[in-house]
C-alpha cells in the first residue's frame, strides 16, 4: 500500500515545509464531503428517470426489450399453458417445444451478453399445467452446444433430462421428447444440466415450472419472478443481479397492484456464483408456501431466503395504496440491479 | 574481395548518391504497398473478442464526486456502458462514446465516499468485462486553483531562491574555511543526491506501472533519465566553452558567473518539474526528501555562481538577479510539472529527474579531489556515507 503511506506522508510533511505553505493552504476555503449536499455536485447524471432518483440506477434507462425480444414486465404475468389435447383416458396432454438458442442479450444498457436461451428468452417460458396432466416437451436443440432440459418434481429416471440417463446430452441440431406427469402441485423450475453446469446455468438455460393443485388456487394478481444474475467478465462472481433479468426493470417501471386484490408471486432463485438469494417486502408482510406445496403457509414474514433451485409462492394483499419497494436483502444484489417497486392504486 | 568491392562500386558509378540513398526506402514502400494491396497475407481478422484495456491514468476526489481519467492502452476501442462503486451501481457522467486507441475520457461518479475509507470502482465496458481500480485511501484532490499554484511557488522558492540565496550569502565563509573541509560538505551533498537518484528512480517505475502501457511504462523512466543526463550535458560543455571563450576574451567575473547561473537555473527547472509532479502524484513526501536534497545541494550552487565574483565587489541588484536566474526556474518546473500531471507523463518527469541528479552527481564529483587528485578519499567517502545515512535517516522519521 505504497499510495496509503505517501498519502499519509503528505500530511505528515507539510508542516515541515514551513509555516509560509501552512498559511497559504490553510488560507483557502476548502470543501469537504460533510460540508454539503453531496447530491448537489456538480456534473452528476441523474439517471434520466425521477422514480428512482436516489437510488442506485443504471446509466441510460433500461435496455432494448424490442432488440432482447422479451419484456421484463411482459414475463412477470406471462404463464405459457401449452397446447392442450384430450388423451383418450380423458386426461389432458399439454405440450410445448422448446428451443435452446445462443443469443446476445443486452443485459445492462449498453452492455451485452452472449446468452444461451430457451425460446430466445430469459427466463426461459413459464410452463404452467394442473395436477395430473401428462406433459410432452419436445425440446430441440438449436445452440452450438450440448444442452438438456432437467425438470424438478416427480417423473421417471430417463426422464430427468440429466447426462448419461435417457437421452442425455442432446448435441446440437438434436432434438428429444420429455414426458412425465404434471407432479406434485407446486412451484418448481427446469434448466439445463449439462457440464460444467455452473456455465449453462449461468448463461440463461433456466426457467420456472407451475403445477397448479387439481382444484386450483384462489383468483390473484398472479408474477413470476426468476431471481437470476449475470457474469458478464467471466469471474464467476456477477456483475449485475435482477429479477427476470433485467436490473432494476421494476424501478424504471414499477409493476402495477391493486389495493386489497390478492397477489400471488410464484419466487424462484436460479442465481448462479452467490450462496443464496432473497426476496423482502416494504410495507407488507406475506404469507410464504415454500415450494407451493402445501396449502397451509409455513411462515408470515416480509423476507424469505433461498438458495439455487429453491422456490416458494408468496400471497398477500396491499391495504395502502402508494409505492412499495421490493428487493433483495443482500444490500449488494439491491445496489447491482435486484430492486423494483410496486405502485399500489 | 577487394576486387569486387572495387567492381561493385564502379557498377553503380553512373548513379546519383541521392538516389543510391533512396532505393532501401523505395523498396520498403513497395513491400508495404504490395503487403496492403493483398490484404495483409496471413494476418486478416484478429480472432476472438475485442481486447479492452484501459488504464486509469488520474483519480481526482471531490465532495460527492469520484473523477477517474482513463486511457485506451489496448489495441480496440473500448465504451463504457456502466460503473459501479463499491458493488453498487452509480450515476456517472462522461465518456458516452467509444474510448479509442490511446484515447482519453474522463468519467465523473456520483459517490458519497467518505474520507479515509477505500473504494472499488468497476468499469463495465459495452461487452460486459469490467476495469477495475482501486482507491486505497478516499483524500480529497487539492484543487489546482491559485492557492495550489500558490504553494507549488512556495516549494520552487524554497527549493531553488532561498538555498541559492543562502549559499551566496555563505560567501565570506567561504573564504576562510579549508579546502578539505569544502570537499567533505560536496561529498555529503553527493551522498544525499545518490540516494535521491535512487528513490526518484524506484518512484517513477512504479508510477509507470499504474499509468498506460502503450508509452513504454518503466521505459519511460530510463529514456527521462537518458534525456535529462544528456540535454544538462550537453548544457554545461556549451557553457563550459562559453566561459573558456569568454576567459580568453578577459572577459569580467560578472559574465562567467552569469553563465554558471543560467546553467544552474536549467538544473532547477528540472528540480522544480520533479517537485510539482510529486506532489501532484500525492507523492509530497518525496517532495520533501526533494526539497531537503536539492536545498543543500543548492546552497552548494549558491556558491559556485559566487565563486567567479569572489575577488570583485558585485552589487546587491546584481547578486540578486543571479540567485532568481539560478532559483527562479524551479518555480516554474514547479508549476509545470504539478499541472500537466499524468503517471507515464510523472514517470518520465522521475526519470528526468533522476537523470538531472546523476548528472549533477558528475558535475560536482571533480570538486571532491584532494590534492593529490583522488576523488574517493578517505574524507569524501566518509562525507558520501554520511550523505547516504543521513537521508536513510531521514527516510525513517519521516516515514513513521
Amino acid at each position: 500500500m505504497p499510495e496509503l503511506t505517501r498519502r499519509r506522508l503528505l500530511a505528515a510533511s507539510v508542516p515541515a515545509l514551513g509555516a509560509g505553505a501552512v498559511a497559504v493552504h490553510a488560507a483557502v476555503p476548502h470543501r469537504h464531503p460533510w460540508d454539503g449536499d453531496a447530491h448537489a455536485a456538480p456534473g452528476g447524471d441523474h439517471g434520466g428517470h425521477g422514480a428512482t432518483g436516489g437510488h442506485a440506477a443504471f446509466r441510460g434507462g433500461t435496455v432494448d426489450a424490442a432488440a432482447n425480444g422479451f419484456d421484463p414486465h411482459e414475463v412477470l404475468r406471462d404463464f405459457d399453458w401449452g397446447r392442450t389435447t384430450r388423451l383418450p383416458s380423458g386426461r389432458t396432454l399439454r405440450e410445448w417445444e422448446l428451443v435452446a438458442t445462443d443469443r446476445e442479450l443486452e443485459v445492462m444498457p449498453g452492455v451485452t451478453f452472449a446468452a444461451w436461451t430457451y425460446n430466445g428468452r430469459v427466463p426461459g417460458p413459464t410452463l404452467r399445467c394442473r395436477e395430473g396432466d401428462r406433459l410432452r416437451i419436445t425440446f430441440v436443440n438449436g445452440s452450438a452446444h450440448d444442452h438438456t432440459i432437467h425438470f424438478h418434481g416427480i417423473h421417471p429416471a430417463e426422464m430427468d433430462g440429466v447426462p448419461g440417463i435417457g437421452a442425455g446430452q442432446i448435441p446440437p441440431g438434436g432434438r428429444t421428447v420429455y414426458e412425465f406427469d404434471a407432479l406434485p402441485a407446486g412451484l418448481h423450475l427446469y434448466h439445463c444440466h449439462v457440464r460444467p453446469l455452473a456455465e449453462h446455468i449461468a448463461k440463461g438455460l433456466y426457467g420456472a415450472f407451475i403445477v397448479d393443485p387439481a382444484g386450483g388456487r384462489e383468483d390473484a394478481d398472479e408474477m413470476v419472478m426468476v431471481m437470476n444474475g449475470f457474469d458478464t467478465n467471466f469471474d464467476r462472481a456477477n456483475e449485475v443481479y435482477a429479477a427476470n433479468t433485467i436490473g432494476f426493470a421494476y424501478m424504471d417501471r414499477p409493476i402495477v397492484a391493486t389495493r386489497d386484490e390478492l397477489v400471488r408471486v410464484y419466487l424462484v432463485n436460479v442465481l448462479e456464483y452467490d450462496l443464496v438469494n432473497s426476496f423482502h417486502l416494504h410495507g407488507n408482510l406475506f404469507h410464504y408456501f415454500p415450494t407451493g406445496t402445501s396449502a397451509r403457509p409455513a411462515e408470515y414474514t416480509d423476507t424469505v431466503m433461498l438458495c439455487q433451485g429453491q422456490r416458494g409462492i408468496l400471497e398477500w394483499r396491499f391495504p395502502h395504496a402508494g409505492r412499495f419497494m421490493f428487493h433483495a436483502h443482500q444490500s449488494e444484489f439491491t445496489e447491482l440491479g435486484w430492486q423494483g417497486f410496486f405502485e399500489v392504486r | 574481395m577487394q576486387g569486387r568491392a572495387a567492381a561493385s562500386r564502379d557498377a553503380f558509378a553512373g548513379v546519383p548518391r541521392w538516389l543510391l540513398g533512396l532505393v532501401p526506402l523505395a523498396l520498403v514502400a513497395a513491400a508495404v504497398a504490395a503487403f496492403a494491396l493483398t490484404g495483409g497475407p496471413g494476418l486478416g481478422e484478429r480472432a476472438g473478442p475485442p481486447v479492452e484495456a484501459l488504464a486509469v491514468e488520474r483519480t481526482v476526489l471531490k465532495p460527492g464526486v469520484i473523477e477517474l481519467t482513463v486511457r485506451n492502452d489496448g489495441p480496440d476501442a473500448v465504451t463504457i456502458a456502466q460503473a459501479q462503486v463499491n458493488d453498487a451501481f452509480v450515476a456517472f457522467s462522461g465518456a458516452e462514446g467509444p474510448i479509442g486507441r490511446l484515447g482519453t475520457a474522463t468519467v465523473r461518479l456520483r459517490q458519497p465516499w467518505i474520507e479515509g475509507e477505500s473504494y472499488d470502482v468497476a468499469l463495465v465496458t459495452s461487452t460486459g468485462g469490467t476495469i477495475d481500480h482501486a482507491i486505497p485511501v478516499a483524500v480529497e484532490t487539492p484543487d489546482a486553483d491559485l492557492s495550489f499554484f500558490g504553494l507549488m511557488a512556495l516549494l520552487g522558492v524554497y527549493v531553488g531562491v532561498i538555498p541559492v540565496a543562502l549559499g551566496m550569502l555563505w560567501l565570506p565563509w567561504m573564504r576562510r574555511i579549508p579546502p578539505a573541509w569544502l570537499r567533505v560538505l560536496m561529498a555529503v551533498t553527493v551522498g544525499l543526491l545518490a540516494f535521491l537518484a535512487v528513490d526518484a528512480t524506484l518512484e517513477g517505475v512504479e508510477l509507470a506501472g499504474e499509468g498506460s502501457q502503450a508509452f513504454g511504462g518503466a521505459a519511460l523512466v530510463a529514456l527521462g533519465a537518458l534525456a535529462a543526463y544528456l540535454l544538462l550535458s550537453g548544457v554545461s560543455a556549451w557553457l563550459a566553452q562559453r566561459r573558456a571563450a569568454a576567459a580568453a576574451a578577459g572577459a569580467s567575473g560578472w559574465s562567467l558567473a552569469l553563465l554558471v547561473a543560467v546553467g544552474i537555473g536549467l538544473h532547477n527547472l528540472g528540480e522544480g518539474v520533479a517537485i510539482g509532479a510529486a506532489s501532484s502524484a500525492g507523492a509530497l513526501a518525496l517532495g520533501a526528501f526533494l526539497v531537503v536534497g536539492f536545498a543543500l545541494h543548492n546552497t552548494t550552487e549558491g556558491l559556485a555562481i559566487v565563486a567567479p565574483i569572489a575577488r570583485g565587489r558585485p552589487t546587491l541588484i546584481r547578486l540578486a538577479a543571479l540567485g532568481l536566474i539560478a532559483g527562479g526556474p524551479a518555480v516554474l518546473g514547479a508549476w509545470l510539472g504539478a499541472a500537466a500531471f499524468d503517471a507515464s507523463l510523472a514517470a518520465f518527469l522521475f526519470g528526468f529527474g533522476a537523470g538531472a541528479i546523476v548528472q549533477v552527481i558528475v558535475q560536482l564529483a571533480p570538486a571532491l579531489r584532494d590534492d593529490a587528485g583522488r576523488t574517493l578519499h578517505p574524507a569524501a567517502v566518509a562525507g558520501l556515507l554520511g550523505g547516504l545515512a543521513l537521508m536513510f535517516a531521514t527516510g525513517l522519521l519521516v516515514a513513521v
